[in-house]
């Protein structure tokens, strides 16, 4: 066992800072026993406090990310745009405009057709204006009543 | 690198990294969360891991930045935290009621202390780190690290010795 004599000049030291690890290993020996000098009896609680902060430990998971590199990913994204940029303009030429695809005739049809069925469509749409009006009057009536 | 190659690197000094943003941050909650934070940074630059002379000393300086960073801007936001009913957790390891109290004293009394001469003692008193590392670590001179630790040491005891002249009057 150390002598009382030693731990008072050890403490001095100490508290200069100018002890070794293992002359503070020492110390903490010393004071983590359950009797002390009553004159050293405040640097108890400081080195069992250190002993004990020791031993606290993260327990929390991390969570890393499996093996995936990262560059690989950004070539890998690279990549998906280039083959897309490229499907892009490699398929604009292949759509026929309409000119190619059908004859002229077919097509004056085609806007006849449409035509047609645009005049019938407002002659509806005329209707259901008519139809608007017979509201408003209605509630007219129902409102004075 | 694989994830266990990392974890082996890691998985020594991610308790000390942890006990270091507790020391600085104080509340355990926030202490996990950089800790956390911190080993995903490496994680993600794990490709740099190997020119690192020395992982550890390199860990615990990203942990200290990362925590002091966090204390400014929560000082800046006024969002001071205060933990009145802060409880060291490690109170089951202890055997008696009244070592119990002058533990929870102890880290009272390490909460006060301004947070350079908190590290030090952090790194040297609880860690035992030689004073290279912990140059190494804060970017600090030896000689300033041995005048903030003698102060800190200093500061503890003179607080332990008032605290203990008041329970004796």
């Amino acid at each position: 066992m150390e002598s009382v004599k030693n731990i008072e000049k050890l403490l001095e030291k100490y508290l200069e800072a100018e002890t070794t690890i293992a002359e503070e290993n020492r110390l903490q020996e010393y004071f983590t026993q359950d009797e002390v000098p009553a004159h050293l009896e405040e640097y108890r609680p400081m080195f069992q406090y250190f002993e004990i902060a020791k031993q606290e430990r993260f327990t929390k998971e991390v969570p890393l990310k499996p093996g995936r590199n990262k560059s690989y990913l950004q070539w890998a994204s690279i990549a998906a745009v280039a083959v897309l940029l490229v499907g892009v303009f490699l398929k604009q030429p292949a759509t026929p405009s309409l000119e190619e695809e059908y004859t002229a005739e077919e097509l004056q049809s085609a806007q006849m057709a449409l035509a047609i069925f645009s005049k019938n469509f407002n002659k509806g749409t005329d209707g259901i204006q008519y139809l608007k009006e017979f509201e408003t009057t209605t509630n007219k009536f129902l409102n004075n009543e | 690198m694989k994830q266990s190659e990392f974890l082996n690197i890691v998985m020594p000094f991610k308790d000390k990294l942890f006990r270091m943003s507790k020391r600085l941050l104080v509340s355990t909650e926030e202490a996990e969360d950089a800790t956390q934070e911190i080993l995903l940074k490496l994680w993600n630059n794990k490709e740099k891991i190997g020119s690192y002379k020395n992982v550890e000393a390199f860990a615990m300086t990203m942990t200290k930045n990362f925590c002091l960073d966090r204390l400014k801007s929560k000082q800046a936001n006024n969002l001071k935290l205060v933990h009145s009913n802060y409880k060291d957790e490690n109170t089951s390891l202890q055997r008696q009621v009244e070592v119990n109290d002058s533990l929870n004293w102890m880290t009272k009394i390490l909460n006060t202390l301004p947070e350079q001469q908190r590290m030090v003692l952090q790194l040297r008193d609880i860690e035992q780190y030689e004073y290279e590392e912990i140059a190494e670590m804060l970017g600090m001179k030896q000689t300033a690290i041995r005048v903030a630790l003698s102060r800190a040491r200093k500061a503890v005891r003179e607080e332990l010795i008032k605290k203990h002249n008041y329970g004796i009057g």
